[in-house]
């Protein structure tokens, strides 16, 4: 236990919120967006926003790698399982998440078999004992899962277990970044930079946010005194008249990342010329897909796929949520009609979505709801 | 399948030296090692485990502090672990 008195030791979150507090200039308006789902739940569940001055607003962002995945891919997944032969399997994340026709869940009770596994590794597994059966991998994720999805791939050719497939629907964090960067409906001062996928792709990628957009950026750590003195970072930062890319996190993520990761990546992997994610829409060379050298594990080029574009349910504004424009508790259907046991929503589906940490920590008091619309 | 879940080297297979076993939280599974080829990798050593992959080195410390979060994350780590433990890596 002392170990971990260390990152949530009461008085230095008050210190550190002392320090923050003193940073702020009175009347301006600071708006940080945390990237990574994972700040977001420690966000929620330590109740952190309540150590910050009223005029430091943390923002959603979109790094919910199942929060993203739009409607269309979900229908284009349960497609391939319906074709003769076929066992798809996916993480447990994914099973509940809505297509326009049910989730893979519902998908099961019909005629399909996606069966959740831990590991794209389970899944090659599952291709070895059914040699007669083609195995498709259902890969999402950001930089973190995109590394084991590409060393499955090349064990796959190596031991040439050729009834396996993956269905690449990997994206990359920096391009949505930028698309909000781009986005007029949002102002920002800083980003916590995300905690996991940058031990892979490191510090070095975010540069541009400071040298182009003029934004300071801190790698943040997942747990409560990590979020605070980032937040102190990136506010002595703007006190200061500087913007750069700091690592708070540097005991988990090196300043260059995981170079074997990125090789495995770049050798069984490339950029698409676009793709399209939930809320954002389309955004360009922001998702991978598999190399021409590995066509014979690609289920995009081995099954038919109707990659029909499908819009979101109307209720749903899930998009707004992942942008930071809206806050979870302020979309129409949040905690009505959508709940985590009914998800409209992707942001409900998923423990790290914005709106599940929001619904399941119950901050979403009727007095901040009421502060917040100004009633 | 977003969470880093910390565990313990146990033991590194002779014949496949990208498969370790691997204690994270009392269950013991085959985690493969391969993208820590260029650290050096020694039974005893704590690593950060997504999807069945190592992905980073990480001392005892910061171990805790993770689990530590992890436990407080309550249903989705617990389906994390209930996956861990239907893993068949090898």
């Amino acid at each position: 236990m002392r170990f971990v008195d260390e990152y949530r030791d009461a008085e230095k979150a008050r210190a550190l919120a002392a320090k923050i507090a003193g940073l702020c200039e009175p009347g301006r308006q600071y708006k940080f967006m945390e990237v990574c789902g994972g700040h977001t739940h420690t966000i929620y569940k330590h109740g952190l926003e309540d150590y910050l001055p009223a005029n430091v607003t943390l923002v959603h962002g979109p790094g919910c790698p199942v929060c993203v995945i739009p409607m269309g891919r979900v229908d284009d997944a349960i497609a391939i399982a319906r074709q003769p032969d076929v066992i798809m399997t996916s993480f447990g994340d994914m099973m509940r998440v809505p297509g326009s026709n049910g989730s893979f869940f519902d998908s099961n009770a019909a005629d399909t078999d996606i069966r959740m596994v831990y590991s794209p590794l389970d899944a090659l597994k599952i291709a070895k004992r059914n040699p007669d059966k083609r195995v498709v991998f259902m890969a999402i994720g950001f930089e973190t899962t995109a590394p084991s999805t590409a060393m499955t791939v090349l064990r796959a050719a190596a031991e040439k277990v050729d009834n396996f497939s993956i269905f690449c629907n990997h994206v990359t964090i920096i391009p949505a970044i930028k698309a909000i960067l781009d986005s007029p409906d949002l102002r920002l001062d800083g980003f916590l930079g995300a905690g996991h996928v940058s031990t892979i792709i490191g510090c070095r990628p975010y540069e541009f946010v400071a040298a182009r957009y003029g934004k300071p950026v801190v790698v943040a750590g997942f747990e409560p005194l990590d979020i605070l003195q980032s937040i102190y970072q990136l506010l002595l930062q703007l006190s200061e008249g500087r913007c750069a890319v700091e690592n708070q996190y540097s005991r988990v993520v090196p300043w260059y990342g995981n170079p074997k990761a990125l090789e495995v990546i770049q050798e069984t992997m490339a950029l698409r010329p676009y793709f399209e994610w939930r809320g954002l829409g389309f955004i360009s060379h922001s998702a991978l897909q598999v190399r021409e050298a590995y066509a014979a594990y690609d289920a995009e080029r081995l099954f038919h796929i109707p990659g029909v574009r499908v819009a979101d349910p109307k209720a749903c504004q899930c998009g707004e949520v992942l942008k930071g424009v809206l806050k979870p508790w302020e979309c129409k259907v949040f905690g009505t009609a959508c709940t985590p046991e009914t998800p409209i929503g992707t942001c409900m589906v998923s423990s790290e979505g914005a709106c599940a940490a929001y619904y399941n920590f119950g901050r979403f008091s009727r007095d901040r709801v009421r502060a917040a619309s100004g009633a | 399948m977003c969470l880093g879940i910390p565990g313990q080297i146990l033991e590194i297979s002779a014949d496949h030296p990208d498969v370790a076993k691997v204690d994270v939280s009392g269950v013991r599974r085959a985690i493969n090692i391969g993208l820590l080829s260029e650290e050096e990798v020694v039974v005893g050593d704590w690593i950060l485990i997504h999807v069945g992959f190592a992905l980073s080195k990480i001392d005892e410390k910061e171990a805790q502090a993770a689990l530590e979060f992890l436990e407080g994350i309550g249903q989705a780590y617990a389906d994390e672990m209930a996956a861990l433990q239907g893993s068949m890596i090898e």
